[in-house]
């Protein structure tokens, strides 16, 4: 078991031809994903690394039934390639796409209301169920099939926490990268939950960052719901105010969203918040023993 | 993006934001001119740097006489002002916005921003104008109205004429205030705005509205569709290596310690300045190289850090995902052999190809060039070799 992806997950891949789109669709392929179908518009028709082109997602679930979809179209077009697959049936939404304006995602967030699509990301690495399914641009090899499960809105330290568990002798249930960005789709929260029903899944691991407050929203949910152990990192304790630290979302705007508030929510609510980003995989060693 | 006051008020009017007469200008004997052209008995001269509570520290001033708008931008032009928002070092004034003046009968504040947590605009609005927003939603957060705007549809009549009533507003007052709150709207959704702050607006004799003051930034991800926008930015009023920085496509933000730091991904970028600081360092800066680093953003990340005179130890932590570490590893001995770098840097190297470029490393003989293990090591030999070559 595991959450959102699996072996069975019929992926297809929207801005499949371009440079980003290839590169990293071939990965996927070689990890052992299930890509199905590619759309470019006006190249359907084609193929492309063996897989089958279409011009509209609803092609490809009308004839590969596809089921989830992986974006790398441009920040311009990413939000329309967002509604066309959730319009098109499909599932699961995985948006890679980096710089897509906030007012997009606003609206964005409400059209998906409509169809309850799933959305993961913009602006992140992807999904990763090991030795299944890898959805964007997360490095597989650091993966190993286990009982962790790992939130993150940061890519390299997705892979930095990864790498840790790994090392202690443990291994990854599913990671998901939730993205950087001021508005995302599916938060700590949505996933939460879905690991706490995982059978697979022993203990969770959330990795977050300055800026905004689903880290204060998700401790007070872990505080009611959560019965399995969890551990968090917060990044950016010391990052200025009023600077936008790399992602889109990470800024302490006035005194709020900083570090510090969201670790001592986290801790409230009995979370084991490891004080480094080295700390992470010793803080799992402990509440797995 | 942030702009100018000036640039701001010309952004609002176009939307029918009511705005005084008013023009930028960078010398005294240009503020006299357009102090002429706009004509009446009185003027105030205001400073245009980016960041508040200019008025606090000499940076407006009210002006009887054309002599006295030359004297007072001649004494403003080129003053360092050091507000609550400039930091220590402080600003340079370049410019000077010479505005004709009214006669005010009230002060109120407006803005809208993005609320995280709803995912959609909210409109703010006080009585209490004139005064920093955060100290009264800290202070007397009940003297702070809020609307929630709905981005499929904007702001509404009703919700605009609800925010006048809350405010006070009577009769003709109450059709300026529809007004003037769904430009300001339309301005900030039209223009992709991350904040729009009009502080304070004020209620002129004959009850109409206008925007006193202006503040306007902007999401930088929507800046490809306005290049008009983009066209307002003033480099000088930001950093000169994070402009330098950007140009590169590098992430850049000058701290206060000495420990450089160079990092692929702005989570890990982040948790290495506070892992340097636990160990007890203070880092330089934040430097984000990109996802995909290569030979040729590590060269130009040493070239950035190099510029912040305070640094004494560099530390490079990669986790290579995609992106292979041999290659890093040579991309880094390249960079060290073409730039001449006196101070220690520490090289942390995980992920893809990570045993052959500790290999290549070692190899390389450089003895300034000094292996990590992990983040730890890397973090602790750091806060080591900076101190050391204090």
């Amino acid at each position: 078991m595991s959450i959102l992806v699996d072996k069975n997950s019929k992926v297809v891949v929207q801005g499949f031809t371009g440079k980003e789109g290839s590169f990293h669709a071939e990965q996927c392929l070689d990890y052992g994903t299930n890509i199905v179908a590619g759309v470019t518009p006006g190249k359907g028709g084609s193929d492309h690394l063996g897989v089958p082109v279409f011009n509209t997602v609803k092609e490809a679930v009308i004839k590969r039934k596809a089921n989830v979809s992986l974006i790398f179209v441009p920040p311009a077009f990413a939000s329309d390639a967002i509604m066309e697959a959730s319009e098109a049936g499909i599932e699961i939404i995985v948006c890679i796409t980096e710089g897509i304006p906030t007012k997009d995602m606003m609206i964005v967030k409400k059209y998906l209301q409509k169809n309850n699509t799933i959305l993961i990301g913009p602006n992140c690495p992807g999904v990763i169920t090991p030795e299944e399914a890898k959805i964007g641009i997360i490095p597989g090899f650091v993966f190993r099939k286990g009982e962790v499960g790992l939130i993150s809105k940061s890519g390299t330290l997705t892979y930095e926490a990864a790498n840790q568990i790994v090392n202690a002798g443990y291994g990854i249930s599913t990671a998901i990268g939730i993205g950087g960005d001021p508005i995302i789709g599916y938060s700590f929260i949505d996933l939460l939950k879905r690991f706490e029903n995982d059978e697979d899944t022993e203990a969770i691991v959330m990795i977050g960052e300055i800026g905004g407050d689903l880290e204060i929203q998700a401790a007070k949910y872990i505080k009611e719901n959560i019965t399995k152990p969890v551990v968090a990192f917060i990044a950016g304790q010391t990052a200025p105010k009023g600077k936008r630290m790399g992602h889109a979302g990470a800024i302490i705007a006035g005194s709020k969203g900083t570090a510090k508030e969201k670790i001592d929510a986290l801790k409230k609510a009995n979370v084991n918040v490891a004080e480094t980003a080295a700390k992470i995989g010793d803080t799992i060693k402990k509440v797995l023993k | 993006m942030n702009i100018h006051e000036y640039q701001a008020k010309k952004v609002l009017s176009k939307f029918g934001v009511a705005t005084l007469l008013g023009k930028v200008a960078t010398s005294s004997s240009e503020a006299r001119e357009i102090a002429e052209e706009i004509g009446g008995e009185m003027w105030v001269v205001k400073a245009q740097v980016h960041a508040g509570g200019r008025g606090k520290v000499g940076g407006i001033k009210i002006a009887k006489t054309l002599d006295e708008v030359e004297e007072l931008s001649k004494k403003i032009l080129g003053m360092k002002l050091v507000t609550h928002q400039t930091g220590s070092e402080g600003k340079i004034v370049k410019k000077v916005y010479i505005e004709a003046a009214a006669d005010i009968k009230k002060e109120y504040y407006l803005g809208i921003v993005l609320d995280r947590q709803k995912e959609i605009p909210v409109m703010m609005a006080s009585m209490e104008g004139g005064v920093e927003i955060e100290k009264v939603a800290a202070e007397t957060p009940e003297k702070i109205i809020k609307i929630d705007i709905d981005p499929f549809v904007g702001l509404r009549d009703f919700q605009a004429r609800m925010l006048a009533f809350k405010l006070g507003f009577k009769n003709e007052q109450i059709k300026y205030f529809v007004k003037f709150s769904k430009a300001l709207y339309e301005t900030y959704s039209k223009m992709d705005g991350s904040l729009v702050e009009i502080n304070p607006m004020a209620l002129l004799e004959d009850d109409s509205l206008i925007a006193l003051d202006a503040k306007m930034g902007f999401d930088d991800n929507a800046l490809f569709r306005h290049n008009d926008i983009v066209a307002m930015r003033d480099f000088e009023e930001e950093d000169p290596i994070e402009v330098e920085a950007g140009k590169y496509g590098l992430n850049y933000v000058k701290l206060e310690g000495n420990v450089g730091c160079m990092v692929n991904g702005a989570g890990l970028a982040m948790s290495t300045m506070d892992i340097i600081k636990y160990e007890g360092g203070e880092p330089a800066n934040f430097l984000d190289v990109g996802g995909g680093a290569n030979a040729e953003t590590v060269a130009k990340g040493f070239e950035i850090i190099l510029k912040d005179k305070n640094v004494k130890a560099i530390f490079i932590n990669i986790f290579g995902g995609i992106v292979r570490c041999d290659r890093i590893a040579k991309g880094i001995i390249k960079a060290t052999q073409n730039i001449s770098i006196e101070i220690p840097i520490i090289v942390r190297l995980d992920g893809t190809n990570a045993k052959e470029a500790v290999d290549i490393l070692n190899k390389s003989k450089i003895s300034k060039l000094i292996p990590a293990t992990d983040l730890q090591d890397g973090a602790r030999k750091s806060v080591k070799f900076a101190k050391e070559n204090y």
